[in-house]
């Protein structure tokens, strides 16, 4: 196993784990991390690719990663802003209970 | 390139971003709005005056008057869209008046709109306005034109309807929204085909564009199904926008009901921009207007000119009739520039740019003094617009008097002094010597009188007489009909309007006295401008070409309609409110049709309106029925397959399928799930897909 | 393969596992710290040190921060949560089971035929510097846009409504 698919198969790993902890928890705070995690683990097949992939001095790989961070940064702040509002409104953070848009 | 004409876009800049920031602003920051929409206007006016003098330098300097800027906007396909200003003689003309003009409107505005509580937004809508029109005329392109087009369209619909909770006020900025829209299918239209031929919208690009010659000879040469060339069919189709925009004569309706807005915003409507848009679009298209087939030669008129011609002296004529009859003060300066408009329209077919033009910057002039000088009266008044109800302002409101009767003698064309004598003439002069007709001629001489004839009248009612505004002022329910009255603290008696508001209206009759001097036939130098050639100061013009029978009798004419003005009105005051028109004894039915403008908006109803009830109608039953009923025709198909499944079911499963019905049914759990709300029941969604996608994907690639 | 990577990646995976697993909250998000941690330390050791200390900075110094905070706020700590139905956790635990499986098969039979880089790469500071101010300005600008707005949008979504706008 070459250096590069042992990081992937870690991003991999990342990926299932954040998705686990996206699809299985209750709480909107937790299914947020799950979602932050599998960004991360994005990240980290961008870095692993930058690394061992053609054409590194291009900086393309570290670009992404750093604009993901961003991103990531922005939709924390905003998501979590959105679950206090939603917090007050409802007095809940399970997701559960938040189904007025059922169909 | 000079700085002035790389940086023409600021004029047109500078109130829309002023708009867009009182837009941001609160609504008591009534300063800040105020006088951002002024300063930038300020800065506007310099700026086109600076535009002004560089194409008079360029002009002395003997170099072409004629200034592009483009830059490309986006790419398609393999092809760059380009938009971009020009600056020749026209755009300087119409800079300088829309930003003068403007200034003067918004300066009125502040006294006039004082007691408005939605002030501020108003100041945003009218540098939006004005700011869209001055886009409407630098654009060098038919695109960007049409942006800007579209953006007074909708800047008009904003003010019309300014006081929407004036039912009447808001159905009035409705139907001129969708009165022009009429005219803008047409004028989009022209603009595709326009691309589609000539490949460019730009207008000049140094020989490429649109308006250049080698364009229109395309243009010329390419004829179509109905035996038309191109040239024409464009340029028809311009000339609905244009005839939708300044109220030609089958589009007028919406005018007239503008009046539900704020007086200034008449003024700016039509006076100054919006109206005058189409006529300068007339003026801007012009070369494609005038082209052609056959050999070019000076006593030919294209088929363009000529329906620009015969609407306009249409209009010229109806809006004239009709304007005799109406009661109400802005009504009839309303009519009166439908009627005016038509003039243009008329001077720009038979006579050229520089002749409808010519018009088109003084009765900007006379007209907005006329409409600020109503304003100051309705303010006086309280907000009464019935001239029924006024009367003897003349002793009470002097400077409006004098400065309304200023202009009112310029619409007129009262001889020699005023303004609109040279204009009027000049345009009457060009029919008069019209090979295709006479008939345009003595419409528009008819006109002529009839306008002195009903302007005499208005300002007999209005400023003549004794005041008949008390006896109305215990029946409170006429001064509350009117949205006008919210704004002003009720206090009876009529009185002149605060300085803000009359130093305008003073600036505006100087300029409405004064301006016709520069483009009297001895000294052309307004025409000589547009046109690019040179004029020399030669008295003997007025006898060449009969130019003086012609101005003799336009004189005449005037003072006819003014004699019969002041017979029927001026002779003895009118002395009450309820007393009928003196005209309207003569011939009470032709007058009651005159005075509901010949029904027009009834057979639009009738018509149009009505067809379109109809058209809603049937597809409503379409819908209801047809389409309905094949939706539940398939629905029930979608039943009678669940049952089909359900029985299958129930059946399978009995049968002992166990593990097969199991999948079904958890099947058909997961796809009603979809709908559940849940966003987790989502997320797992995605997440199969995202396994079935790169099972896909690496099969695929296997293979 | 060496034992720095075994180890760096134990502890994310750790980490992270527990920070899905965990009932306390406040619990979850310092073994989310850790993974994160974790992380960093891998993108420091593939030579991405910009990114590993962007890493810390952002996700360790501010996001695990701002997640506690709103756990405070949502007085989530206390482990109230109601244990979900054992098949609802079940079967999304299955689900993220085949993208695992999935993502490692596509891993697996994918880079066979990648040129491996032997090289280390380098990305200082100065050149990503550079890079940003040249080729990767406009994303830079939309990125600050973005921020900015997000900013400003989780002010308002996180004012309190009842209290009155100003």
């Amino acid at each position: 196993m070459s250096p590069m698919s042992g990081y992937l198969l870690l991003s991999a790993l990342l990926f299932s784990i954040g998705l686990a902890g996206a699809l299985t928890r209750r709480n909107a705070i937790l299914v947020l991390i799950g979602i932050e995690l599998m960004l991360n683990a994005a990240n980290l097949n961008f870095i692993a690719f930058w690394r061992y992939g053609p054409n590194p001095e291009a900086l393309t790989g570290v670009m992404f990663a750093i604009f993901s961070i961003s991103v990531a940064a922005a939709e924390a702040a905003v998501g979590l802003s959105i679950i206090l509002a939603v917090y007050r409104h409802s007095k809940t953070t399970n997701l559960d209970k938040m189904n007025s848009m059922k169909g | 390139m000079n700085w002035i004409v790389q940086n023409l876009w600021l004029v047109p800049a500078l109130p829309i971003l002023a708009a867009g920031i009182s837009a941001l602003a609160k609504r008591k920051s009534r300063v800040l709005a105020a006088s951002l929409a002024i300063g930038s206007m300020a800065i506007s006016f310099l700026l086109s005056l600076w535009a002004f003098a560089h194409v008079l330098w360029l002009r002395n300097h003997g170099e072409a008057s004629l200034q592009i800027f483009d830059f490309r906007w986006f790419q398609f396909g393999n092809q760059w869209l380009s938009l971009g200003w020009v600056l020749n003689p026209l755009t300087a003309v119409m800079l300088v008046m829309v930003t003068f003009v403007g200034l003067l409107i918004f300066i009125y505005s502040v006294g006039y709109m004082a007691h408005d509580e939605n002030f501020t937004r108003f100041f945003c809508f009218l540098a939006l306005f004005a700011g869209a029109m001055l886009g409407v005329v630098i654009a060098n392109s038919l695109l960007l034109l049409f942006m800007c087009w579209e953006i007074v369209g909708l800047t008009s619909y904003l003010l019309i309807g300014f006081w929407y909770s004036n039912p009447k006020a808001a159905a009035a900025g409705k139907k001129a929204f969708i009165v022009t829209r009429i005219g803008d299918i047409p004028f989009f239209l022209g603009m595709v085909w326009l691309y589609g031929q000539s490949g460019t919208l730009l207008f000049y690009n140094g020989g490429a564009g649109c308006l250049e010659p080698s364009a229109i000879n395309y243009l010329v040469a390419q004829t179509t199904t109905i035996g038309i060339c191109a040239a024409t069919g464009i340029a028809l189709l311009i000339f609905c926008g244009a005839v939708g925009k300044s109220g030609q004569f089958p589009l007028h309706v919406w005018l007239p009901d503008a009046m539900e807005g704020p007086t200034p915003v008449s003024a700016l409507i039509h006076a100054a921009t919006m109206v005058a848009a189409g006529v300068f679009l007339v003026a801007r298209v012009y070369p494609l207007m005038s082209a052609h087939a056959g050999i070019a030669s000076v006593l030919t008129t294209s088929t363009a000119l000529q329906a620009v011609t015969w609407v306009g002296s249409i209009t010229a004529l109806f809006g004239a009739l009709i304007a005799v009859a109406q009661y109400d003060i802005k009504r009839i300066l309303a009519y009166s520039t439908v009627s005016q408009l038509g003039y243009m329209m008329m001077g720009l077919g038979v006579g050229g740019v520089s002749v409808g033009m010519f018009h088109l910057i003084t009765h900007a002039f006379f007209k907005s003094l006329l409409f600020l000088g109503a304003g100051s009266v309705i303010h006086g008044c309280s907000g009464e617009q019935d001239i029924r109800r006024m009367g003897g302002l003349g002793r009470l409101m002097p400077v409006t008097f004098a400065t309304y009767a200023v202009g009112m003698l310029a619409l007129c064309g009262f001889p020699l002094l005023f303004s609109g004598f040279w204009s009027k003439d000049e345009i009457l002069h060009a029919a008069h010597t019209w090979n295709i007709s006479q008939a345009p001629f003595y419409m528009g001489a008819f006109a002529a009188l009839l306008t002195a004839f009903y302007m005499s009248r208005q300002v007999f009612y209005v400023f003549g007489g004794k005041s008949r505004l008390a006896e109305e002022t215990a029946d409170l329910s006429h001064s509350l009909a009117s949205p006008d009255t919210t704004n002003h603290h009720g206090s009876s008696a009529p009185h002149e309007s605060p300085a803000v508001m009359t130093i305008p209206l003073m600036i505006l009759s100087v300029f409405a006295l004064l301006l016709g001097f520069l483009g009297t036939p001895a000294w052309p130098w307004f025409q000589s401008f547009l046109e690019d050639t040179q004029a020399p100061l030669d008295f003997s013009a007025f006898s060449t070409g009969g130019m003086l029978p012609v101005m003799l009798s336009s004189s005449v004419i005037v003072l006819l309609g003014l004699t019969i003005g002041w017979w029927f009105y001026g002779r003895k005051p009118i002395e009450s409110v309820d007393a009928p028109d003196n005209v309207g004894r003569l011939s009470p039915s032709i007058f009651s049709a005159l005075g509901n403008a010949l029904y027009f908006d009834a057979i639009y109803g009738a018509t149009f309106v009505k067809l379109n009830t109809q058209l809603s109608k049937i597809s409503d039953w379409l819908d209801r029925w047809v389409w309905n009923g094949a939706v539940q025709t398939v629905t029930q198909i979608v039943f009678g397959f669940a049952y089909l499944d359900n029985f299958l079911d129930t059946h399978v499963v009995n049968s002992g399928f166990d593990g097969g019905c199991q999948g079904v049914s958890r099947s058909g759990q997961i796809l009603s799930l979809l709908q559940a709300g849940r966003i987790q029941r989502y997320l797992k969604i995605v997440a199969g897909a995202l396994i079935v996608f790169t099972i896909l994907l690496l099969w695929k690639a296997k293979i | 393969m060496t034992i720095s990577f075994l180890l760096l990646a134990a502890i994310t995976i750790a980490g992270t596992a527990a920070a899905m697993s965990l009932r306390n909250l406040v619990h979850c998000v310092l073994a989310l710290t850790l993974g994160l941690v974790g992380l960093a330390a891998l993108y420091l050791q593939l030579g991405a040190q910009f990114v590993g200390f962007t890493q810390i900075l952002v996700y360790v110094g501010a996001v695990a921060i701002l997640a506690v905070f709103a756990i405070m706020m949502t007085r989530s700590a206390e482990p109230t949560e109601p244990h979900g139905s054992s098949s609802f956790q079940l079967s999304g635990a299955l689900i993220a089971g085949i993208v695992f499986a999935v993502l490692a098969w596509a891993v697996s039979s994918g880079t066979k035929a990648l040129q491996v880089q032997t090289l280390q790469p380098e990305a200082s500071v100065n050149q990503i510097g550079v890079a940003l101010m040249h080729g990767f300005v406009l994303p830079l600008e939309v990125i600050g846009l973005l921020l900015t707005a997000a900013l400003i949008g989780a002010g308002v979504l996180a004012m309190d409504e009842t209290r009155g706008a100003r």
